[in-house]
C-alpha cells in the first residue's frame, strides 16, 4: 500500500532533504531509481555506506527516490539533483543525456553496458496453471486473460511487449507481419492496462483478474515468496528478453556538488562481489558467475535476447513500437 | 444596496486587499497557466492540431467530458437530495452523515480509486452481484463515472447547504397558505432560490471531474479508445518525452473547460436574475 502512495512521500522527503542537505556537513548522495528496486538499494546503500566509512572515514548518507522510470528521468531533467540514476531502460538515461546532464557515451563508462545486474520477463500464473500456459504462443489463445501494464506508461510493459514481438519473429515463418498479428491477438486478451508494474500485480494478485501476469522475474519471485507458493507459480517461457537496467553518474550534478568520487565508487560497488551478492539476494541476475552460483534461487535457464540484438537499441524500438502511431497504437486503432 | 456598494469607502483597505488578491491570483493561477499557454504556442499550429485530433485523443476527450458531465448530473440530483435531507430534517446520526459528505475531499484520490476498484471489480462485493446481472462497472466507462460521482458529490452538497439553510421554511408555508401545492411550492419557490448555488455546485463538480486522474486510472482499465481519460493521455505523452503533445492536449482541455465554465456562469447569472425578478 505504501508503495502506491510513495511518489508523493518521496517528493515530500526530497523537499525536506533539500533543506537538510544544505546544512549537514556529512556527505550525501541521491540515487534516483525506478519502482521495484526499493528493497535492493536499501541493502546496497547500507553495505556501501559501511564500506565507505571504513575506507574514507566519512559518514555517507544515501537517499533514494523511486517511481516510474520515465517519471524519474523527467524529474532529473527538471532539476532533481540526482548524483546517480539507476533506471529501468537505457532510453530514459539517454533522455537525461540528451538534456545535457550526462555525457554522451555514458553506457561505455562502466562494464557490461553500465548494467551491473539484469532481469527478464516471466509469466506468473495461478497455482496449478489451470490454463496450461507454457510459452508466449499460449497467451494469444482465445479465452486466456493476460495482465500487463500499459507499454506507454510502464518500462516493464515495454520489455514484455518487445519479448512477445521478438518471440513471434523467431517462430517458423515468422516475419514483421506475423509478429504484428501475434502481438495484436495477445493484447486483445488484455482486459486492463494499469499504468505501472505494481498496479498490474495488484490487479492480478489482489483482485484475482486474469490468468497470467507478465512480470519482472524479480517481482515474480517476490510475489511467490510473499504471497505463498500455494497460490501462484512462475512459468518460464522458452525465450524472453534480457532486461538490462542501466546505471549512470549524473555528471552535471556530481561536478556541481563535488561528489563524483563517491558516486563513481557507489556504482562500482554494484559490480563488486558484495554488490553482486546483494543483487542476487533480491532476485536480480548478477553478472558475476560466482554470485550467480551462490544466489538464493536458481535462475531458470532460457534463451535471452538483448534489445540491441533484436531491435537495434532502444531508440529504434521506441520509435517503431511505442511512439505515437507505432505498432502499439495500431493495435487499438483497428 | 447598490448605493452602499458604490461608495465602498465604509470598508477600509480596498486598494491593499485588491492589490494583494490580484498578485496572489497571478502567482498561484495565472503564471502557471500562462507558462502552459506559452509552451503550447511555441510548438506551432500544425503540431498542435495533429496532437489534439488523433483518434485516440478525441476518444479520450469524449470519455473525459462525457463521464464528467454524466457524473455532475448524477450529483446534481442526489447531491440536492442529500443537502435537503441534511438541512431540513433532524434525525439521529445526522452529524455523522454530514461529516461523511466531506470524505471524498479528504481521502487521497488514489486510495479512493483503489477502494472503488476493489469494490466494483468482478471479484468485489458490489462487482460480483452486478456482474451476475450483466453489468460490468470496473474497467468500463461506467467505472470512470462512478469514481467521478464519488469525488464530485461534496461540491454539490456543500454549495447547496448554506443556501438551503438561509431559505426560511416559512416561505414554503406562505406558498402553501396561498394555495400552492407542494410540487408548485418546490418548483416556483424553492428551486428558483437555490438554482444559482445549485449550478455553481454542479459546475464545480464537473470541473473537478475533468482534471481527475488519481482515482480514475485505477478503475478505468486504461484501454486505448475505450476507457482512457484525457489526463492519462497527457501522462503517456510525457512518458515519451513528448512535451509538445502533452501541452497541446492540456491546453485544449483547459480551453474547453474554460468555455464550459463560462457558459455555466452565464446560465447562473441568468437564473439569478430570473430568480430576483420573480
Amino acid at each position: 500500500m505504501n508503495r502506491l502512495t510513495n511518489p508523493r512521500t518521496t517528493l515530500a522527503a526530497l523537499a525536506l532533504l533539500a533543506f537538510a542537505g544544505a546544512s549537514a556537513p556529512a556527505q550525501e548522495i541521491l540515487n534516483v531509481s525506478y519502482d521495484p528496486t526499493r528493497e535492493l538499494y536499501q541493502d546496497v546503500n547500507a553495505a556501501f555506506a559501511a564500506q565507505w566509512k571504513a575506507k574514507s572515514g566519512k559518514t555517507l548518507t544515501i537517499q533514494q527516490s523511486h517511481g516510474g522510470s520515465g517519471k524519474q528521468a523527467r524529474a532529473v531533467l527538471d532539476g532533481l539533483a540526482a548524483d546517480v540514476v539507476t533506471l529501468a531502460l537505457a532510453y530514459d538515461v539517454d533522455a537525461i543525456a540528451k538534456g545535457g546532464l550526462i555525457a554522451p557515451g555514458w553506457q561505455q563508462r562502466l562494464p557490461q553496458n553500465s548494467c551491473p545486474y539484469t532481469s527478464t520477463l516471466v509469466f506468473l500464473v495461478r497455482k496449478g496453471n489451470p490454463k496450461g500456459l507454457k510459452d508466449w504462443g499460449d497467451l494469444a489463445a482465445p479465452g486466456v486473460s493476460v495482465i500487463t501494464p500499459n507499454p506507454k506508461t510502464s518500462g516493464a510493459a515495454r520489455w514484455s511487449y518487445l519479448a512477445a514481438w521478438a518471440w513471434a519473429l523467431r517462430q517458423p515463418g515468422g516475419s514483421e507481419a506475423t509478429a504484428r498479428t501475434f502481438v495484436t491477438r495477445l493484447f486483445k486478451n488484455v482486459p486492463v492496462l494499469d499504468t505501472g508494474a505494481r498496479g498490474s500485480t495488484n490487479t492480478f494478485v489482489q483482485r484475482g483478474i486474469g490468468d497470467v501476469l507478465l512480470a519482472w522475474e524479480n517481482e515474480a519471485f517476490l510475489s511467490v515468496r510473499e504471497l505463498g507458493p500455494d497460490k501462484f507459480e512462475i512459468v518460464v517461457p522458452s525465450f524472453s528478453i534480457l532486461a538490462e537496467p542501466p546505471v549512470a553518474v549524473v555528471d552535471k550534478v556530481v561536478d556541481k556538488k563535488g561528489t563524483r568520487a563517491v558516486a563513481q565508487a557507489y556504482l562500482e560497488f554494484l559490480y563488486s562481489p558484495e554488490g553482486q551478492a546483494i543483487a542476487a539476494k533480491h532476485y536480480y541476475r548478477p553478472r558475476d558467475k560466482a554470485a550467480l552460483a551462490k544466489a538464493p534461487v536458481r535462475f531458470p535457464e532460457l534463451k535471452l535476447v538483448t534489445i540491441d540484438e533484436a531491435f537495434g537499441g532502444w531508440a529504434n524500438a521506441q520509435r517503431t513500437h511505442f511512439a505515437d502511431g507505432g505498432t502499439f497504437d495500431q493495435i487499438y486503432a483497428q | 444596496m447598490m448605493h452602499f456598494q458604490k461608495r465602498h469607502s465604509v470598508l477600509p483597505g480596498f486598494g491593499l486587499t485588491l492589490g494583494f488578491s490580484l498578485f496572489y491570483l497571478c502567482l498561484v493561477v495565472l503564471i502557471p497557466l500562462a507558462a502552459l499557454a506559452l509552451k503550447a504556442a511555441s510548438y506551432g499550429w500544425g503540431a498542435w492540431w495533429n496532437a489534439t485530433t488523433a483518434p485516440r485523443v478525441l476518444a479520450s476527450y469524449r470519455l473525459t467530458f462525457g463521464a464528467s458531465l454524466a457524473a455532475a448530473l448524477v450529483n446534481a440530483v442526489f447531491g440536492l437530495v442529500v443537502a435537503w435531507v441534511l438541512v431540513r430534517y433532524r434525525f439521529p446520526g445526522r452529524r455523522i452523515v454530514d461529516a461523511l459528505v466531506d470524505l471524498p475531499f479528504a481521502l487521497p484520490t488514489a486510495v479512493a480509486g483503489i477502494a472503488l476498484t476493489s469494490l466494483y471489480a468482478e471479484t468485489g462485493w458490489l462487482g460480483r452481484p452486478l456482474a451476475t446481472l450483466g453489468l460490468k462497472v470496473a474497467f468500463t466507462p461506467i467505472g470512470v463515472g462512478v469514481a467521478l460521482v464519488f469525488i464530485g458529490l461534496p461540491f454539490v452538497v456543500r454549495t447547496l447547504q448554506p443556501v438551503l439553510e438561509a431559505l426560511d421554511p416559512e416561505v414554503e408555508e406562505a406558498a402553501a397558505s396561498l394555495g400552492a401545492s407542494r410540487l408548485e411550492a418546490v418548483r416556483r419557490v424553492v428551486l428558483p432560490a437555490i438554482a444559482p448555488a445549485w449550478l455553481t455546485g454542479v459546475a464545480l463538480a464537473f470541473a473537478r471531474a475533468l482534471g481527475e486522474y488519481g482515482s480514475v486510472v485505477f478503475i478505468s482499465g486504461n484501454m486505448p479508445m475505450k476507457t482512457e481519460i484525457a489526463p492519462l493521455v497527457i501522462m503517456t505523452k510525457l512518458e515519451q518525452y513528448d512535451y509538445a503533445g502533452a501541452t497541446a492536449i492540456a491546453v485544449t482541455l483547459l480551453v474547453a473547460s474554460f468555455l464550459l465554465l463560462g457558459a455555466i456562469n452565464l446560465l447562473q447569472a441568468w437564473s439569478a436574475r430570473r430568480g430576483a425578478v420573480e
